[in-house]
């Protein structure tokens, strides 16, 4: 599922008129965010090769600080923290991925037909998609997992799949909405095309971009909400994953005995793994949206893009600022010419 | 006005499936879990409750399915839940009664404070661009994905045990009896102050990137660069003219936000024991005690879908377009 993720540049740019490709170089923010989910993917992988203890083995030395032969400390029961760690990032993971792959799935299939074939359809979707979205998700997951007696990690992905499509399924239907208006959807209309090749080959590649963020919004809330369901005890508590971490130092009251190192790791590693995700989404809604990116242009590469584009930039009055920098008000071709 | 009309009935349509829902997850979930639920409890409550349980849930009976719907609204709009197993014999309706104010004003207040402060940040974000904030934005998506529980955590262990500033548990001092007395205030907002921290710092994040992006694209249309040629005051154009526009689609989205607060601030009662929902969720969980979990969830639900009807209120205000329509 990870193996997706390098593709979006590549994919998106499908959107982005060719003249404007010259500007584009992989930003900043989708590097370091790929760099951080890379780390994660092979923390995951060689993780349970790599951890030094059982993670589960109970050793003398009870909520011990890091220490050479504890680099992250003990637990309360003499439990290695570090082999905790390593050997939770995969189930992390996968329950995270998997819950997004699936709510994704399930949000392309309900946000394109409803903003495809539109009428009836489209209003009961539409309806569907709103109410899970005013519905708050913890306390109806909480419902479904409490009634659920098998709490395995699939389990909790296809419920935590099943509460979360709604955002994605609107965001996806807004746009399928407005690629249909195209003149090229029309004219492939008109040529008789089956609906199924309109959307596989005419409306979905010009979704791809939105559903890959829709798609790593979703596995940021879905990493979030197992650890949510977790720490509250209603996921697997038996098998180590942060998540699970997290509920037994919170059974053992761990948080009012001083011992960071044993709940600092867990939350640190979830929080940080949103925060490549949540990159590489931002870096994705700036090469759709370029006017979001930080800092507007600087003066000189406003000079350069006059230069080799042929662009008029107009400077707002008070552009220029205390700091120096620039905040051009539109960026237009002069005329037509590229 | 049929702005309102049309949300109400949708908030009235949320209601209905949310309450559906909430009947039908117990009694189609694979592996009948209800009679599992009465077989532990023998002998933990008595006779009488396990039956009033069985009879609840259908289990006596043998009745349809949908007779058993129809007993359960007329339940509902008789305000009985059934009995908690955790505070047997005390009806889920009392014990939510008592949870609920913590919650409402915990979780209300620090929803407010959050709204105000990261969309204030996310104007200015957005109108100094280059400066030092607009830099910090993608900062704070650290915040978005980091578990609310966890920066409690934190709070505890720097507030709580290492300064030592603020008690980390509890809505108000032990042995104190909940009065409406000014000492009595005073304990439970200090008391207050780490859990409304927590929801403050985490949910912050969300508004500021959301009213930043919007701003970012309002500063760009012709209107504000008319005020500006216009020689309006700078903080006229932020204000009135750029913002007012831009915090539209934030107060639009206002439903999926709060969302994931009110889902954060459930673990946030549980690490502080905060006498709220939340924490009473999480007991219910511990115990296994489902009516009281069903009915935690519709009165969240319920409380929710109350809040995004004000909020589209709000909107109204805001936007003379949904006004015109009516």
């Amino acid at each position: 599922m990870a193996a997706d993720l390098p593709g979006l540049g590549s994919s998106a740019a499908q959107v982005i008129p060719p003249a404007r490709r010259r500007f584009r170089r992989p930003s900043a923010k989708i590097i370091a965010g790929l760099g951080i989910l890379a780390f994660f993917v092979l923390m995951a992988i060689i993780g349970p090769m790599a951890a030094p203890y059982d993670p589960s083995a109970i050793g003398p030395d009870m909520l011990a600080p890091p220490s050479a032969a504890h680099l992250l400390g003990t637990t309360q029961t003499g439990q290695d923290v570090l082999s905790q760690l390593l050997d939770g990032a995969g189930p992390t993971l996968i329950v995270g991925f998997a819950a997004g792959a699936i709510a994704t799935a399930l949000s392309v299939v309900v946000g394109v037909s409803a903003g495809y074939f539109g009428g009836v359809a489209e209003e009961g979707l539409s309806l569907l998609a709103n109410i899970f979205l005013v519905i708050p998700a913890l306390p109806l997951l909480v419902v479904l997992t409490g009634f659920l007696h098998s709490t395995s990690n699939l389990a909790i992905a296809i419920v935590i799949a099943v509460t979360g499509w709604a955002w994605g399924a609107r965001v996806l239907r807004a746009q399928t909405l407005a690629v249909r208006r195209q003149d090229y959807v029309a004219s492939a209309r008109a040529a008789g095309e089956r609906a199924w090749r309109i959307i596989l080959l005419e409306i979905l590649p010009n979704e791809v971009a939105i559903a890959a963020t829709s798609f790593l919004f979703t596995v940021v809330v879905a990493i979030l909400t197992d650890a949510y369901l977790i720490y509250l005890g209603l996921g697997p508590i038996n098998t180590w994953s942060w998540g699970s971490m997290l509920y037994w130092v919170q059974n053992n009251e761990a948080f009012t005995s001083g011992a960071w190192w044993w709940y600092v790791p867990p939350g640190l590693c979830i929080a940080l793994l949103g925060t490549g995700l949540a990159l590489v989404n931002f870096g994705i809604d700036e090469f759709i949206n370029p006017r979001l990116r930080a800092g507007g242009l600087s003066r000189r590469s406003v000079r350069r893009a006059s230069k080799s584009h042929g662009l008029t930039l107009v400077l707002r009055p008070d552009g220029v600022r205390d700091d120096g920098t620039l905040t051009p008000v539109r960026a237009r071709p002069a005329g037509t010419r590229r | 006005m049929r702005f309102i009309a049309r949300r109400l009935g949708f908030y009235i349509v949320a209601a209905w499936a949310a309450i559906t829902m909430n009947f039908f997850i117990p009694r189609l979930m694979p592996g009948n879990p209800v009679e599992l639920l009465i077989a532990r409890l023998q002998g933990r409550i008595t006779p009488q409750g396990v039956h009033a349980i069985a009879v609840a849930y259908g289990l006596e009976t043998k009745a349809s399915l949908l007779s058993q719907y129809g007993a359960y609204w007329v339940h509902l709009f008789q305000g009985n839940f059934g009995l908690s197993i955790t505070y047997y014999p005390t009806p889920v309706t009392s014990v939510i009664a008592t949870a609920l104010p913590w919650t409402l004003v915990l979780v209300g207040l620090s929803t407010i404070i959050a709204f105000v402060i990261g969309t204030l940040l996310g104007v200015l974000a957005a109108w100094r661009r280059g400066s030092w904030l607009e830099t910090a934005v993608p900062a704070t998506t650290f915040f978005q994905a980091v578990p609310y529980f966890w920066i409690g955590l934190l709070a505890i262990t720097v507030f709580g045990v290492a300064l030592g500033w603020f008690p980390s548990s509890g809505g108000y001092a032990q042995g104190m009896t909940i009065s409406l007395s000014g000492a009595f205030i005073g304990s439970a907002v200090y008391h207050a102050v780490l859990p409304a921290f927590t929801i403050v710092v985490t949910s912050m994040a969300g508004w500021l990137i959301g009213m930043r992006n919007m701003m970012v694209t309002t500063l760009g249309e012709d209107y504000v660069l008319t005020a500006q040629a216009k020689g309006l005051a700078e903080r006229r154009v932020m204000l009135t003219y750029a913002a007012r526009n831009a915090i539209l689609p934030n107060i639009a989205s206002f439903a999926l936000a709060l969302s994931f607060v009110v889902s954060g601030s459930i673990l946030v009662e549980v690490v502080f024991s905060y006498p709220g929902i939340g924490y009473v969720l999480f007991q219910a969980v511990e115990n296994e005690d489902y009516p009281l979990m069903e009915g935690i969830f519709l009165i969240i639900t319920l409380a929710v879908l109350l809040a995004n009807l004000l909020a589209d209120m709000l909107y109204i205000v805001l936007d003379p377009r949904t006004r015109q329509e009516g």
